[in-house]
């Protein structure tokens, strides 16, 4: 049995990594949700945001300016995707939605992989995040509690555009009834090249924000994409309350898990989606019927 | 029409190809590129290729964790034979398989039961698990990042003869061999019942499930058959390698496998070990050319999105169908041809009273009853809108019952809760006195009741023999039997049944003519007679005149009352002079209740019915 304290720091370690997976998930699940493609390419666009976060920081010294910088490139290269290759996929099978954000995730990495090289680079922690914070019974590294506050504060504000503007109404519309939408006279098109600009946003800003924590390789990814994955299973297709529930639950578990015994930390996270599988198979906040 | 079955030798023409290109290859292809050692490990790929073509080219099911039973495999097999636990290379690839096997049913049992993006994202999860569960809590059996080194190579024969299967030339030949095997059998399998019935799942899973099969248990059946495959393969790369790799259980690994399909191209068994040529010889040759050492990956990322966008048949789809486009072509002239005549009114509705209905299979024994399906307060609540209310009249047996009432009157959810297709709010349905109502619509079609959908469901890349062959194989064979050896076309009842349906429908012509390019009023007798060709008890036609023109409709009214002296009917229609001329009794529903019940010319002169369909109009007029 682990001490308190140390239980303690696993927790806050969980809340950093699942408030991380739940913006990487909310990214999945709303182009899912209202453009029905599986983006495989995720993945890879969690590395290219770190990527770009390690190349902005030569630029400038400041990481909120290389973030923002950052988060531009990110929304020029999700309209991208979508204008040249994506939006051609709208009408074909689920598999061959799959099949060609796999190639993109392929394209990506390889592309990180020419210019950057195949070693791991390091994004230092801003000036504002050095050190640790005594909470009382433990000390924590500072840009941990940071990042689970920026990450919170991200996902107020993407509930915020989807809850509470109209575009955002527009959005959970799509995700219900994309024909009755359409019907309505409202542009789909536009919708639809919004929403997968801002999941490849979101998902780059958590890779960003994300960088100074771990070793920034090419295939950083693939990990997080399966873990995220998870998290909509876990959540329900589509849902993006399911996505930041299911991220944080995510994140416990296996940061709980690794507390006991670490060798079974990721498997315990998947088996509760085997266990999830045959208990709920809709997810926790999913309703059966689309995809 | 009788086509020469299967057999002979001409029909094994791609299996003497593949020996012959697996003979030659070490002789010819080291001149281009390829070593020894390359063509042993394009194999091993090509091996685990068989197995996924048969999940995914066949069945239409994309797996991201085919590494998960790669590793199994690989695993289980090379710690066997390292800590001393058998001795036998041999043996330990049974194991190996068959562990891999295993594990494939636990996970195929819970994926399975979804579909499309589920399906894919449960098996890239259990994928993902795998290589945890072997990284970690394993690791002291496996040694985890490190891999198991120093797994012994096969030997054939005993004592002092035995001959030890070493690097090079001796282990193209085993791996040859191996493969050469997994090619006979997957090309079986891919033409027994089982392979019809797996490629019509891809087609139409839902017409599948309402034919009678048993859908979940042969998407398991296939799932398994994918994992055993990569079980044998991975456990062979041990041996090749003398080294079993952590990262057989990657999630790269099974997307390599997907990649390497689409290249080679899916649904042709040997797509896999083309694109595995393409890969690794590119990524071998690409590694030498200055400049491009790392980009060799990119050149084959961008080249499949290309491919995925533009040939989705990759490279061995490509020849196929260019060799069989003429072929398709000239059928599809003779169609248009028809319908063309049909147009000019040069073909007459043909005449077929008295033609011979009765089929070669007989329909499920059931209890002797005057009743043949009684539906008891049946009801269909969608939240406050009640489709259906309280719905109970008897169809007797031998006769035509018609089911009719204005738009919106609940005849199509009815429809649907009589075959348990749409499971009712309450109330049952009997056929012949037992339940059929909770069983699912598999079940029920294997009860004795058919239907054909007032939209077409055929399988519109099958020809009509084979869209036919799906209906009668699931009466011949129940809800699941795995005969993967022999050939689909090898039951001769199954064939009588086929033969006397197209006869029956004026299809006889076009007996191997894909499903979507018929003429529309073929294609609607298709549907009616894939339901028929399960040799049901009842027999229900939802709209079977629906867009027919006025010939069409009298030659479809002819086929009815032939089939009707055979089997029960139950038809909703529109058409009110057909349905006064076919039906004996006639059940009229108004907004999800029951308004009459009775004979026909009890319905032509109730009042309530013609107020319901006119308004208040008191003249008769076909709505």
């Amino acid at each position: 049995m682990p001490s308190w304290p140390a239980l303690a720091s696993q927790a806050f370690n969980g809340l950093a990594l699942g408030s991380l997976l739940a913006l990487v998930s909310s990214g999945l699940t709303i182009i899912l949700g209202t453009l029905g493609v599986l983006n495989f390419a995720h993945g890879a666009l969690f590395a290219v945001g770190a990527y770009a976060a390690f190349v902005m920081l030569q630029y400038t010294q400041s990481f909120l300016l290389a973030i923002a910088v950052g988060c531009g490139f990110m929304l020029v290269l999700g309209f991208l995707l979508e204008r040249l290759i994506i939006r051609f996929f709208y009408g074909r099978p689920h598999e061959d939605q799959i099949l060609v954000t796999y190639g993109i995730g392929i394209v990506l990495v390889e592309c990180v992989r020419a210019v950057f090289g195949g070693n791991a680079q390091r994004v230092p922690t801003p000036s504002w995040g050095q050190g640790a914070t005594q909470l009382g019974f433990l000390i924590y590294p500072t840009y941990r509690l940071q990042l689970i506050a920026i990450i919170a504060t991200l996902l107020v504000g993407l509930y915020l555009v989807l809850y509470r503007t109209s575009m955002g109404l527009v959005v959970r519309a799509g995700i219900e009834n994309p024909g009755m939408v359409g019907i309505l006279g409202i542009n789909l098109r536009r919708t639809f090249l919004l929403v997968f600009a801002i999941g490849v946003v979101a998902v780059g800003l958590a890779g960003m924000l994300y960088a100074p924590v771990v070793a920034v390789t090419p295939d950083m990814g693939a990990n997080f994409m399966a873990q995220s994955f998870v998290v909509i299973v876990l959540g329900g297709l589509g849902s993006f309350p399911g996505a930041v529930v299911g991220g944080l639950i995510a994140g416990e578990i296996v940061s709980l898990t690794s507390a006991f015994n670490s060798s079974y930390s990721e498997v315990m996270l998947y088996a509760l989606m085997a266990l999830l599988l045959v208990l709920r198979p809709q997810g926790l906040f999913g309703s059966e019927g689309r995809v | 029409m009788n086509r020469s079955r299967s057999g002979g030798l001409r029909s094994h023409i791609p299996e003497l190809a593949i020996l012959a290109t697996l003979i030659a290859a070490p002789v010819m292809l080291p001149h281009l590129g390829f070593s020894i050692d390359l063509l042993t490990r394009v194999l091993n790929w090509g091996l685990i290729g068989l197995g996924f073509d048969i999940l995914f080219g066949l069945a239409g099911l994309l797996s991201f964790g085919q590494a998960a039973f790669y590793g199994v495999g690989g695993f289980v097999t090379a710690y066997l034979l390292v800590s001393g636990t058998l001795s036998s290379v041999w043996l330990a690839l049974a194991a190996g398989t068959i562990s891999a096997g295993a594990f494939g049913l636990v996970v195929g049992w819970l994926a399975v039961r979804r579909i499309g993006i589920y399906f894919t994202m449960i098996t890239l999860a259990f994928g993902q698990m795998a290589y945890f569960i072997e990284n970690s809590p394993l690791s002291h059996y496996t040694g985890g990042e490190n891999g198991i080194p120093g797994v012994p190579v096969p030997v054939l024969g005993f004592g002092e003869h035995a001959i030890r299967i070493g690097a090079g030339l001796p282990m193209y030949v085993l791996f040859a061999v191996i493969f050469f095997g997994g090619y006979v059998l997957a090309r079986r399998i891919v033409r027994s019942p089982v392979g019809a019935i797996l490629l019509a799942i891809k087609e139409n899973t839902a017409r599948v499930a309402m034919l009678g099969h048993n859908v979940p248990a042969y998407k398991l059946a296939a799932f398994v058959i994918a994992a055993l495959y990569a079980g044998l393969a991975g456990g062979l790369l041990g041996s090749f390698q003398s080294y079993m790799p952590p990262d057989a259980f990657s999630l790269e690994t099974s997307g390599q496998l997907v990649v390497q399909t689409i290249v080679g191209g899916a649904n042709t068994l040997i797509g896999p070990l083309v694109g595995a040529a393409v890969w690794l010889w590119l990524r071998d040759n690409l590694q030498l050319v200055p400049g491009l050492t790392t980009l060799w990956k990119l050149v084959l990322g961008i080249a499949f999105i290309a491919l995925v966008v533009g040939l989705r048949r990759g490279i061995c789809g490509e020849i196929i169908h260019w060799l069989t486009e003429r072929r398709t072509l000239s059928a599809r002239r003779a169609a248009e041809a028809a319908t063309e005549a049909i147009e000019a009114g040069a073909v007459k509705a043909a005449s077929s009273r008295g033609r011979d209905t009765a089929l070669p299979l007989p329909s499920p024994a059931t209890g002797d009853s005057d009743v043949a399906l009684e539906a008891c307060a049946l009801a269909r609540h969608y939240g406050g809108l009640k489709a259906v209310d309280g719905v109970s009249f008897k169809v007797r047996c031998g006769s035509i019952h018609a089911v009719i009432g204005p738009n919106g009157a609940g005849k199509s959810t009815l429809f649907k809760m009589l075959l348990d297709e749409v499971s009712p709010t309450s109330g049952h349905v009997l056929l012949f006195g037992s339940q059929v109502t909770g069983h699912g619509v598999s079940r029920s079609a294997q009860f004795g009741i058919a239907k054909s959908n007032q939209l077409n469901q055929l399988f519109p890349n099958l020809s009509v023999r084979k869209n036919l062959r799906i209906a009668a194989l699931a009466r011949c064979r129940g809800p699941l039997r795995i005969d993967l050896l022999r050939t689909a076309d090898s039951l001769p009842e199954v064939e009588a049944q086929i033969e006397a349906i197209m006869a029956l429908l004026d299809l006889s012509a076009c007996a191997d003519t894909p499903a979507h390019i018929l003429a529309y009023g073929e294609k609607r007798r298709l549907e009616i007679g894939m339901a028929f060709a399960t040799s049901p008890k009842v027999l229900l036609l939802d709209e079977p005149l629906a867009g027919m023109s006025p010939s069409e409709r009298a030659a479809t009214c002819a086929l009815i009352r032939d089939i009707a002296r055979t089997c029960t009917i139950v038809i909703v229609e529109h058409d009110l002079d057909a349905i006064f001329g076919l039906a004996e009794r006639i059940t009229v529903l108004y907004e999800g209740r029951l308004l009459a019940d009775g004979t026909a010319d009890e319905i032509r002169g109730n009042q309530q019915v013609q107020d319901a369909y006119l308004g208040g109009l008191h003249a008769h007029e076909p709505a």
